[in-house]
């Protein structure tokens, strides 16, 4: 039985670049990284190999003093090139070079009928040291989840709302079988119920829409529907003291291909987007990989407009992602790169122009906007504004489809006030949560980065 | 364009760190952001795109919304004279001579409260480092709405600077104020200077001209009162006021439509009217403010009514709403969002309350006619109490979900 729940508040931000629904082929990359940043929660971590090593796909390379059982693992085979560190030894990222053919470690394999009699220690265990189990990230507090604990549920969003979001139906084509056994082992991990949740607004992917032993639940509305955090809210919010665990589809479908293959197959298919990109479409890489090959080339020429001919390259979409050198490298959560013009430059009276080409929110703005609903619009990375005090009031809320009173929450952050926040839900949300809110602030307010604040005040005192 | 910008690019260095007038760098930040949005661009985290609305906009369009009043105050100013000196009875009659001697009584206000909040602002602004807040665009346009005419203009000077300091920089500025910045102005005015912003003789200005036999310059509300006191109908009080002027000064549609003795800006229903929905159309103002503070005064006159033990009580609740700035500070004063109520429960509270309040304050208190201004700014000290409970019912609401 699967019920449907609706939700009016929330904004869909529609830009220009949505990918093609095809695959195209790029070169291949040839070096990859481990980025140590990407985890959150990541504390302590300590490299267990050393420049030169060669390594399989697989292969541990380093692992968290704080929670040692879980490795984090190269997700190619090939020789490791550069340790790199920052400021006070912080580690920012391991690079290898790619061989030409990946060789796999082997982990112990199963086929579809003996996957079911694998227990709960055996499939830790193999999830832990694989490289696969950081796609488990826990909740409260959007980490990587502890194998210690037990989750009273395990969330699947089943779609990405996000803007020029990457569609599961294209990226997880013919993968059913992986899901499906994915699914059967995170069944052994919680005594509660694996949720899937769908969008009820679109045909369901071929890929959810035989799967067995999960609960289905469908969500319709604007972003953020699809953000897993808000479908925990509406389906069984996470009360002080609760754990609950999510994972996005690709990262079962990995679990699947892990143990019906008995591989660390780190392969991904993911989305090119954004108004910069010459060809929006699919591609198939590999975590961690250098996106050069994706974008260089896939650049459209300048116009003859006289500003932002410089592109900012990001690493997931543009509520939640990571600016990224050209030459920089795929995050490990993120299905799709955004191409987006830099926004370096001054625009004469440009908060006093009535104009139709920027995108708002607000109606002081957008003033006509529902006229063409539809518009997709090219947005470059200008901040818009200066930081100033909260002074709108009531905006936060029409983008948040929870009941939770942001403005509050962010205040009760930036005061520290411990018992403010965790009675404000702090344990409800994460920056992706409130990412739409910082979108809108007209004030201007690094939302996301409160948010996580926030959350490390109270995971760490 | 390039010019001005090159010349700005030019001068930046002298006001940023190390430069000679470093420390004017917020009032320098202030005049080149008002000239070209800034060219930041977003982090490395975090939100790679923004929304193209800063407070720049939001503020400019509350000063958009009030370009009616200020047009219909500036002509009416003018108008209330010749009517008031019997040179002319026809509305649209000298309309050049009307329009002129508006504006040269109201535009002074305007620009000595501008320039005086302004300077107060960049002060502050230079010696606290803080960058100058859009926020004063808004008050130093109100302000002067809600004066009379005939203020003197070293008054409102005053009055903005002790409002500017006290009401809000004090506080930190815009977004940390408690009561609404053009509010206390006026309530600094009425309780210091009580002779130039209440009686009869302040509402309407008439030079050097004296004014017709039989001519009385009081208020609506005035009207209204003294009528409740005499136990005279106030419909017919109203309607047979000033009859020398011709008919109907105070018959509904003359008070609707605004000719009438009062502030500058707040005699126009109507124009308020149009405000709001520039406000509300545009998302900045909460509609929810507006209109329960309108059903607070209507159905407060109605309770009125049902208690009616004089004239004043038993006057139809209409009246209320078209009478005095009752609109103007619904409109305009009440949805300050800093200093309103800032959850959405709160806001219908809020609102209702402002309505309810100035109806109670306008009928039963001999010493002010107008009540609206006492009932905002009351209840801008209760709004955090309202925002508390429904605060404290979001949070009873998650607690409860954790121990069933």
């Amino acid at each position: 039985m699967s019920k449907l729940i609706k939700l009016k508040k929330g904004f869909d931000i529609k830009l220009v670049g949505k990918a093609e629904k095809q695959l195209v082929d790029f070169q291949p990359a040839n070096t990859f990284a481990i980025k140590p940043t990407d985890f959150i929660g990541l504390q302590r971590p300590k490299v267990t190999v050393s420049e030169g090593d060669t390594i399989k796909a697989g292969t541990p390379i380093l692992f968290d003093k704080a929670l040692d059982k879980v490795q984090y693992v190269a997700p190619v085979s090939g020789e490791i090139v550069e340790i790199k560190r920052g400021e006070k030894r912080k580690l920012l990222e391991i690079k290898i070079l790619a061989d030409k053919e990946i060789s796999y470690e082997t982990f112990e394999k199963y086929t579809e009928s003996t996957i079911k009699s694998v227990n709960r220690e055996t499939a830790i265990t193999q999830l832990t040291k694989s490289g696969v189990w950081p796609q488990l990230v826990q909740r409260p507090y959007g980490i990587v989840a502890n194998p210690e604990d037990s989750p009273k549920a395990i969330f699947i969003s089943g779609f990405d709302s996000h803007p020029l979001a990457a569609d599961y139906a294209v990226t997880l084509k013919g993968e059913e079988k992986y899901f499906q056994a994915g699914i059967d082992i995170l069944k052994k991990l919680t005594d509660g119920i694996v949720h899937l949740n769908l969008n009820g607004d679109a045909e369901v992917p071929s890929v959810f829409a035989n799967v067995q032993n999960v609960q289905i639940n469908k969500f319709s509305g604007p972003h953020p529907a699809g953000n897993v955090g808000v479908q925990i809210h509406h389906i069984d919010p996470i009360n002080k003291g609760e754990i609950a665990w999510t994972i996005n589809p690709f990262g079962v479908a990995q679990i699947g291909k892990l143990f019906l293959e008995g591989k660390y197959d780190a392969s991904r298919v993911i989305a090119i987007t954004g108004s910069r990109a010459k060809k929006a479409a699919y591609t198939k890489t590999i975590v961690g990989a250098c996106v050069d090959t994706l974008v260089s080339g896939n650049l459209k020429e300048d116009e003859k407009s006289d500003i932002a001919p410089i592109t900012r390259v990001i690493s997931g979409n543009v509520l939640t992602g990571e600016k990224i050198n050209q030459d920089g490298y795929l995050g490990y959560y993120h299905s799709q790169i955004t191409l987006i013009p830099e926004g370096e430059y001054h625009e004469f009276l440009g908060w006093m122009k009535p104009t139709a080409d920027k995108l708002s929110y607000h109606r002081a703005l957008g003033l006509l906007s529902f006229l063409k609903p539809n518009k997709e619009f090219v947005l470059d990375s200008n901040v818009r504004g200066e930081e100033r005090a909260f002074v709108q009031t009531g905006v936060f809320e029409s983008v948040t489809p929870m009941d939770i009173l942001p403005i509050y929450l962010l205040k009760a952050i930036m005061a520290e006030d411990f018992d403010e926040m965790e009675e404000l839900g702090i344990y409800e949300v994460i920056e992706e949560d409130l990412a739409l809110c910082e979108f809108v602030d007209v004030s201007k307010h690094p939302v996301q980065e409160i948010v996580r604040k926030g959350i490390d005040l109270i995971q760490y005192s | 364009m390039k010019f001005l910008r090159d010349l700005l690019d030019k001068q930046k260095p002298l006001f940023q760190k190390g430069g000679k007038l470093e420390n004017f760098y917020y009032a320098f930040e202030a005049g080149e952001t008002f000239l070209f949005s800034p060219n930041h661009t977003n982090a490395i985290k975090g939100t790679q795109v923004k929304d193209a609305v800063d407070l720049k906009r939001m503020m400019i369009t509350v000063v958009v919304a009030m370009i009616p009043c200020l047009l219909f105050g500036i002509y009416n100013t003018g108008h209330q004279h010749f009517l008031a000196t019997g040179q002319t009875a026809g509305l649209w009659e000298d309309f050049g001579p009307k329009a002129l001697l508006g504006l040269q009584l109201v535009l002074p206000i305007v620009i000595v409260a501008y320039a005086a909040g302004g300077m107060v602002e960049a002060a502050f602004a230079v010696i606290r480092k803080h960058p100058i807040n859009e926020g004063f665009l808004v008050t130093g346009m109100l302000i002067p709405l809600v004066v009379p005419a005939t203020m003197p203009l070293w008054q409102v000077a005053l009055a903005t600077v002790f409002a500017v300091v006290i009401a809000k920089e004090v506080f930190g500025g815009t977004g940390m104020n408690i009561l609404n910045v053009a509010m206390t102005a006026r309530a600094f005015l009425y309780f210091a200077y009580p002779a130039q912003i209440s009686g009869d003789q302040v509402w309407t200005y008439l030079g050097d001209k004296t004014a017709v036999d039989g001519f009385s310059g009081a208020t609506a509300l005035a009207v209204a009162y003294n009528a409740g006191v005499e136990g005279e109908t106030v419909t017919s009080a109203l309607a047979s006021h000033n009859s020398e002027l011709g008919s109907g000064l105070f018959e509904f549609a003359n008070l609707f439509m605004g000719w009438i003795p009062g502030s500058i800006g707040e005699t126009s229903t109507l124009m308020a009217l149009v405000g709001a929905a520039i406000l509300v159309a545009t998302g900045v103002a909460s509609w929810k403010i507006i209109v329960s503070g309108f059903a607070g005064a209507y159905l407060m006159g109605l309770v009125m009514n049902a208690f009616a033990v004089n004239e004043y009580m038993a006057m139809g609740p209409e009246y209320h709403l078209v009478m005095g700035g009752l609109a103007f500070g619904v409109v305009f004063m009440a949805t300050d969002p800093v200093s309103a109520s800032q959850t959405e429960i709160g806001k219908w509270i809020y609102g209702l309350l402002i309505g309810i309040l100035t109806v109670i304050i306008r009928v039963t208190n001999p010493a002010y006619p107008e009540g609206i201004m006492l009932a905002v700014l009351f209840m801008n000290v209760f709004a955090p109490l309202i925002d508390y409970y429904v605060v404290k019912a979001n949070k009873k609401r998650r607690l409860q979900r954790a121990t069933v």
